[in-house]
């Protein structure tokens, strides 16, 4: 699961789709998650920095990763 | 000639920036930015209520002119004083219902020294509603199937075809929604008796409203901006709108300016389907009223259209600024009884 290519992210959480001018404000945990995966970070390493740095047991962090993923296909920001 | 040497005069229709806004005004202001102080703007008004004939620092001097029903030799006569006060470079017609007779007269205007930049009348009937399913077939196109209505009673075989939602559209400017026989009769009714006949039964198409600018010599592009409607009006108008990079859109722009040899302006209205076909519902043929964000997002078609009549050569553009976006706003200009009394009574302001 790759961000897609063009989307443009801020600091502050927004987000915005240049291919179809679709923007969404997103909370700072989901900010700090976009950079990561602009960076180029894979899935499984960015849950591994989320656990070691908030307090959050494994089984929650799977289901709010799933319902995170669910919300960034709909909203076109993935590439499948 | 060049652009640069001497102060333009430029005429320009459409300074009805109203709630569904002509053109014009948006036209003036990519100019003015193009072409700084060197331009002289002439504004060519129908009815004496159009906010732009009252916003000096935009346009110099307006003029009216007749109304498109009273014909070509009409409008030449007046230009021809008009031209003769000012003497007219380019004149940029705004109005659809306008084009038919700007075009009829475009060889007088240019032998007047008035030089334009517009399509052929062939290429304005192709583009046409009643004629665009067609064009789409001929050029393999992605264009809404239709029905061209001229009785009520019509309207029943149509949606057999086309089904419910259905789209309802005016030979020249209105579209409804219908839901059902009984609103597709009333929409019908309204739109014949306001625009005459036929009246266009378009497939409805759900998905996101798209539309695209584009300036063209003939042969290719010059420039192409897609801009998403963000929010729009009752009338279907976008009151806000965002540039956006969207190579298929690109793509779809010169397709079209390939197959029509289109030359001039104009204006794709594209609804993006969920499976991301996108589906011509209009073509425009000239500038649309949001204009100005071709010159903001680094495109300035308006003035490179000037530059194109006046025999210039325009290289495509191949950069403009994704997510540049514009918002409109209404703003109560005040002026004096007198301003509105001069053009009622003198037709000049």
């Amino acid at each position: 699961m790759k961000l897609k290519k063009n989307i443009a992210t801020s600091e502050n959480g927004f987000i915005f789709n240049p291919s179809t001018g679709d923007s969404f404000s997103s909370n700072p945990i989901a900010a700090e998650i976009l950079t990561l995966m602009k960076a180029g970070q894979s899935a499984e390493d960015i849950k591994t920095e989320i656990l070691n740095r908030y307090d959050v047991d494994r089984a929650q962090l799977e289901r709010d990763w799933e319902d995170w993923v669910m919300q960034l296909r709909d909203a076109n920001l993935i590439d499948l | 000639m060049t652009t640069h040497n001497k102060t333009l005069v430029i005429a320009v229709t459409a300074l009805n920036a109203v709630d569904n806004p002509g053109p014009g005004v948006a036209v003036i202001r990519a100019l003015r930015e193009g072409f700084g102080k060197h331009i002289r703007i002439i504004g060519l008004s129908y009815e004496s209520l159009e906010p732009g004939v009252y916003l000096h620092e935009l346009v110099n001097k307006t003029y009216q002119i007749p109304y498109p029903s009273a014909g070509a030799e009409a409008l030449v006569e007046r230009l021809q004083y008009i031209h003769g006060q000012e003497q007219i470079d380019v004149v940029i017609p705004n109005f659809d219902a306008e084009l038919y007779n700007f075009i009829k007269v475009s060889a007088r205007l240019s032998m007047m020294g008035i030089h334009t930049y517009l399509p052929t009348g062939e290429q304005l009937d192709a583009r046409d509603k009643i004629n665009l399913s067609k064009l789409g077939k001929k050029h393999h196109l992605f264009v809404p199937e239709d029905n061209i209505v001229t009785r009520a009673d019509d309207l029943k075989k149509a949606a057999e075809e086309l089904d419910y939602p259905m789209v309802v559209k005016g030979k020249y400017y209105e579209a409804y929604i219908a839901q059902s026989e009984e609103q597709a009769r009333k929409y019908f009714y309204q739109l014949s008796a306001k625009w005459g006949l036929p009246v266009i039964c378009q497939k409805f198409i759900k998905g996101t409203e798209i539309n695209v600018a584009v300036l063209s010599d003939g042969e290719k592009a010059i420039s192409i901006i897609p801009m998403r409607k963000l929010y729009i009006t009752d009338k279907g108008k976008a009151w806000a709108g965002i540039t956006i990079e969207d190579d298929d859109l690109l793509q779809l722009a010169s397709n079209f300016v390939k197959a029509t040899k289109w030359r001039g302006a104009f204006e794709l209205e594209i609804m993006r389907d969920p499976d991301g076909k996108p589906y011509i519902m209009e073509v425009n043929p000239r500038f649309p009223a949001w204009i100005y964000l071709t010159a903001a997002a680094g495109q300035n078609q308006p003035a490179a259209l000037v530059k194109m009549a006046l025999g210039e050569k325009v290289d495509e553009f191949n950069e403009y600024q994704v997510g540049k976006m514009f918002i409109r706003y209404a703003w109560d200009h005040v002026t004096d009884v007198s301003e509105f009394q001069q053009l009622s009574a003198f037709g000049e302001l």
